[in-house]
Parts: C-alpha cells; sequence; structure tokens
C-alpha cells in the first residue's frame, strides 16, 4: 500500500513562491500602508493582517474539531483520511502566534488622534458605552483569553496527532489510547465551546465595533469556520488522492465531508439570517446601524456576493447526491467555498477600522496566498512525516468498508 | 396489481443471503424482492436496484411549498389586504422566510412520506402480503417470481441449494389492497387458491 507521501517538488516550490508574494505583500506593505499619513491606510495595514490570520486560524482550528467530535461519537468514516485533520491540527500553533503577534501590536495601535480604530474599546475614555464594558473589554482580559485559547487549541492539536501516532507503536488491538482519546476529545469541545464558540469572536471580532453586539454572533463565526475547515480537508484529501495516496478513501468518505460542506453551508445561512431577520425587524437604531452600514454603501456587493456564495451556491451545486461524489464539482465548491467565507470574514472585520475606503487588491491577495502558502508548506511536511494510513487504528476494517 | 406465483427462501444470516442473492441474480430469476429485519448495507447495490428518486420528488415538493408559500404570503400583504406595521415596507420578504421556510419543508416531508408510502406499496389500512411472519424479526426472506414456465421444484432445490432454511411456494397478490387485517378470509382465499 503507497502509504508514504513525499511531497513533491511542484507543492513545494508553490508554497515557497506563495510565502515569499506574502512577504513581498507584507513589505510593500509596511512600505506603503504602516508608514503612510493616512490612518484608514495604517488601519487597512493591520486590519488585512488581523483578518486573515484570525481566518487562517480559525478554519485550522475545525480540524481539531472535527476530530474530537468524530472521536467523541466513535466515527469510524473519517480514520482513512484522519491524518489530513491531524497534520492541519498540529499546525494550528503556527497560525496561532501569527494570530496572537498581530493581535496584540493591534492593541497598540493608535490613529493620529490617539484612538485605536480598529479595537475601539483599548482607549475607551469618554465613551460611555465602551466604559461600561470594560470588565469584560480590557487588554489584559483580551491577552489572557487570546493565550489561553491559542495554547489549548494547539496543544490539543498536537496531542491528538501525537496519540494517533503512538497507537500505531502500541501493540495490536491496544483500546488505552482510544479510550483516552475519547476522554480528551469529550474535554476539547467543552475548551472549543468556551472559546472559539463563544468568548474569542467576541474579542477578536466583535469587538471592532464595540458599540454593537449581536449573542449569535460566535456561533456564526464558528459556522463559517467549520465550513470552510471541513472544505480544506477535502481538498487535501483530493490532492493527496490525486498523487495516489489514501486508498482507503473511497467516494463514500468524500460524500461524508460533501455532505458536511453542503449541511454546514445551510446552516451557516440559517445563522446569518437569523442574526441579520431578528435585527431587520426589530430595527432599533443601536443595531440596524451594523447592517445598514453593510447592506447599503460601498459593502453592498460583498453583502450579496457573500449570501450568494455561501448560501445559493452550496444549495444548489452540492445537493444532488451525485455532485458529492463527484470529484470535479466537490473541488470546485470547496475552493469556492472557503473563498466565500474569506469574504464573510472580511466584511465583519473591514467596515469599522476602514469605514467606506475598502479595497482588495494587491496587498489584501498578496497576504492571502502568503497564509496559504504557509498552510500547505506545514501541513504537507507534518503530511510526509508519517504514513498516512493508520495501520493500528482500531476502527480501520469499518472505515475501510464505510458507506456513506 | 396482479396475482402471481413466488417461490420463497428464508435465510437465517445475513452472511449467506449476500451469496444468495447474487446466485439468484447470476440463474436469471426474476428477483421479486428481499425482506430483511433491519436495514442490510449493502443489499441494495447486490440485488442491483437502482438509486431512488425519491429524492428528486423531494425537491419537487418543496419547490411546491416555497413557491406556494412565497406566492400566498405576497399575495395577501401586497394586494388582497396590505398594512403597515412596524414600518415594514408591504413587500417585506426576510418576514417571510421563516414561515416559507417550514411550508417548503413540510411539503418535502408530507409529500416524500405520501411518494415512498406508494413506492413501496404500503399504507395504514391497506393489506399487503407477508410471505412469512419473521421477516420483521429474525429471518431473511427472498421472495422469486415464478411464472408458467418456471419449474417449481427445480427452483426450490436450487433455493435449498444456496443455503435457506425453508422454503416454499405461493401465491399471492404482489402489490397492496384495501382490506383490513382482522377480515383475514379474503387474504386466507387468495393464498389458497
Amino acid at each position: 500500500m503507497n502509504d508514504r507521501f513525499v511531497v513533491p517538488a511542484r507543492l513545494k516550490t508553490t508554497s515557497m513562491l506563495l510565502i515569499a508574494i506574502g512577504i513581498l505583500a507584507l513589505i510593500g506593505g509596511i512600505a506603503s500602508l504602516l508608514t503612510s499619513h493616512v490612518d484608514t491606510d495604517r488601519a487597512r495595514f493591520w486590519s488585512v493582517l488581523l483578518h486573515d490570520s484570525v481566518f487562517f486560524l480559525l478554519i485550522t482550528t475545525v480540524s481539531v474539531f472535527i476530530q474530537a467530535a468524530v472521536s467523541l461519537a466513535q466515527g469510524a468514516w473519517i480514520v482513512a483520511f484522519r491524518r489530513v485533520p491531524e497534520a492541519i491540527g498540529a499546525n494550528v500553533w503556527v497560525f496561532g502566534i501569527i494570530a496572537l503577534l498581530v493581535l496584540f501590536s493591534i492593541l497598540g495601535f493608535r490613529d493620529h488622534t490617539g484612538h485605536n480604530t480598529i479595537f475601539p474599546w483599548v482607549t475607551n475614555k469618554g465613551d460611555k458605552i465602551l466604559e461600561g464594558k470594560e470588565a469584560f473589554l480590557n487588554p489584559t482580559m483580551f491577552i489572557i483569553f487570546s493565550l489561553v485559547a491559542v495554547g489549548l487549541w494547539s496543544f490539543f492539536g498536537m496531542k491528538f496527532r501525537n496519540m494517533s501516532l503512538a497507537q500505531e507503536k502500541a501493540p495490536k488491538n491496544e483500546t488505552k489510547i482510544y479510550w483516552k482519546l475519547f476522554r480528551l476529545s469529550g474535554l476539547f469541545l467543552l475548551v472549543y465551546a468556551l472559546t472559539q464558540m463563544s468568548t474569542i469572536p467576541w474579542l477578536w471580532v466583535m469587538s471592532i465595533q464595540a458599540h454593537w453586539f449581536s449573542t449569535l454572533f460566535s456561533w456564526y463565526t464558528f459556522a463559517s469556520a467549520f465550513v470552510s475547515g471541513m472544505s480544506l480537508i477535502m481538498l487535501w484529501v483530493i490532492y493527496l488522492k490525486n498523487q495516489g495516496n489514501l486508498e482507503l478513501v473511497t467516494k463514500e468518505h468524500m460524500h461524508d465531508i460533501g455532505k458536511f460542506m453542503f449541511a454546514f453551508s445551510i446552516f451557516w445561512t440559517y445563522l446569518w439570517f437569523s442574526q441579520y431577520m431578528l435585527i431587520w425587524y426589530a430595527n432599533v437604531p443601536e443595531e440596524t446601524f451594523y447592517f445598514k452600514q453593510r447592506q447599503q454603501g460601498p459593502y453592498s456587493i460583498i453583502f450579496y456576493a457573500n449570501f450568494i456564495i455561501n448560501f445559493v451556491m452550496p444549495i444548489l451545486i452540492l445537493m444532488a447526491r451525485p455532485s458529492k461524489r463527484n470529484y470535479f464539482t466537490v473541488t470546485f465548491m470547496a475552493m469556492v467555498i472557503i473563498f466565500g467565507h474569506w469574504l464573510d470574514y472580511y466584511q465583519m472585520i473591514m467596515p469599522g477600522p476602514l469605514g467606506t475606503e475598502w479595497h482588495i487588491n494587491w496587498y489584501e491577495i498578496g497576504i492571502f496566498m502568503g497564509f496559504a502558502g504557509i498552510l500547505i508548506f506545514t501541513v504537507s511536511r507534518t503530511l510526509a512525516k508519517s504514513s498516512l494510513v493508520p495501520h493500528n487504528n482500531l476502527l480501520l476494517k469499518e472505515t475501510a468498508v464505510h458507506i456513506a | 396489481m396482479a396475482i402471481k406465483k413466488f417461490a420463497v427462501a428464508a435465510y437465517d444470516d445475513e452472511a449467506v443471503l449476500f451469496p444468495a442473492v447474487k446466485k439468484v441474480r447470476k440463474s436469471g430469476y426474476k428477483l421479486h424482492d428481499v425482506y430483511t429485519p433491519f436495514a442490510v448495507h449493502g443489499l441494495d447495490v447486490e440485488m442491483g436496484l437502482k438509486e431512488t428518486d425519491l429524492h428528486i420528488a423531494g425537491f419537487i415538493y418543496g419547490i411546491c411549498g416555497t413557491s406556494t408559500a412565497v406566492g400566498f404570503i405576497s399575495w395577501i400583504f401586497t394586494s388582497d389586504w396590505p398594512i403597515v406595521y412596524g414600518g415594514k415596507p408591504h413587500f417585506a420578504l426576510p418576514a417571510w422566510v421563516p414561515i416559507t421556510f417550514e411550508l417548503t419543508v413540510l411539503f418535502a416531508a408530507v409529500g416524500m412520506t405520501l411518494t415512498f408510502c406508494y413506492l413501496n406499496q404500503i399504507m395504514p389500512g391497506v393489506k399487503k402480503h407477508v410471505f412469512h411472519p419473521r421477516q420483521s424479526d429474525d429471518l431473511f426472506v427472498m421472495a422469486i417470481e415464478l411464472n408458467e414456465h418456471t419449474p417449481e421444484q427445480e427452483v426450490l432445490n436450487f433455493l435449498k441449494s444456496t443455503g435457506a432454511k425453508e422454503t416454499n411456494v405461493q401465491v399471492a397478490e404482489e402489490g397492496w389492497w384495501y382490506g383490513r387485517w382482522d377480515k383475514k378470509e379474503e387474504y386466507e382465499a387468495l393464498n389458497a387458491g
């Protein structure tokens, strides 16, 4: 069985090239944006970094979450391609460190009047609403929550992979590691619920427009991250299949990942719409300004594109059974979904610091490519380190005969 | 629907059932159906059943539900009885989405249930022939359709050779018919003939 993955030279060059583009964009950003005298240019420099680092960190963390959720449900379908989420999860720390650097730098960001326009609660003097929120929205709280969350995600990401690798060396049919993984999965879900599904999006994303709040926000960002995280796993699985690896993965396994991509696109729409409709219906000015800013004016194109790419396209293209079992449609839709949710995060973050002055040009695209390069580079390196088939996994037989 | 003659074989193990189904299909006998106490994965593929079209029906029912809801609500709120409330426009689409969604689900669910019942020829208050009383308990029952040219004994011997625990020949209505289970004369008369 072809169970070793050797990083092809082409993939390595591509990832290096992408990282180089990212670094160039960063240098260009420092030269033309960070040193600019215009406040929105400087805010744009940081908020684009914030957008991409948070987006990539959250979608890679999804790989840890899906391992935990499936291990807790004792699901066998994931075992055939388990190394993929493991490899992505084991690299959460890379994106974690980048995100922490960016987030903590932004705490020190000031415009020419001395205000922090990205996280306005940092400089809250004179703002009654933000002073009232100070018990939660303050730099100490922010730093503690961020460190704890990133630390725990990275720890569990590496731990899950190490345990899975330890299972390979354990005696045949040894169940000790299996049950340990089972218990740790439950623990991780608790950690995840208290971080990604609640506090972290409040602090990292929702606090950009700190006057506004929505109780649904964290669930909505989670759904966004989850569906793009599953699409990311799908892209890796298909890439490895095309390289001749992952022989155990059949169309049945792909169908299951496709179901996640489809179902959670609908779930995302459900949350997105629930948040939107209640605010639209109640029509309270302090809530509606958030959507007015996005739906009317320069962001409206992103607002509607978001809805079309993330809801209309998945429901029409991914609904039928054959399209979830077709390499072309799932690859195409996985890329569309990742792009769509990248846009979704974009419109969550940008209207706060940039106002109406948004651009997607060389800087945004370059930084995105840089992060994609880091992802490809680190994950492919981790994948190559061990056998792609978990030969000693207790559920290997079940996964081989799995039917979607 | 028609009354037909069936050769019936009961198996007590799915590991025996699978090769038996394969042999029956290879032999050229007409496989009527296989009844199992639980869903046996892969059996539909083994029997050569084609993918069901039920979901296409479901999609059509869903579209009907969506258009009924949007059409009806928009007719009421924009032309039949327009009222301004909450400062919303008459054509207040976001507010209708929950109802549209519910009606889509309702139409799809009810329509698919009825279609499913029709495809399987089952319905409350409707009778269908049961080949073996233990087919919903612990036996896997396979029915082969016979015609006047099929040698009965040969088929039964063949079924025995595939590992069947019980075999017999039954004359039965293949589809559903209206009737009540407490009036069994009709049903028994049918099988006696």
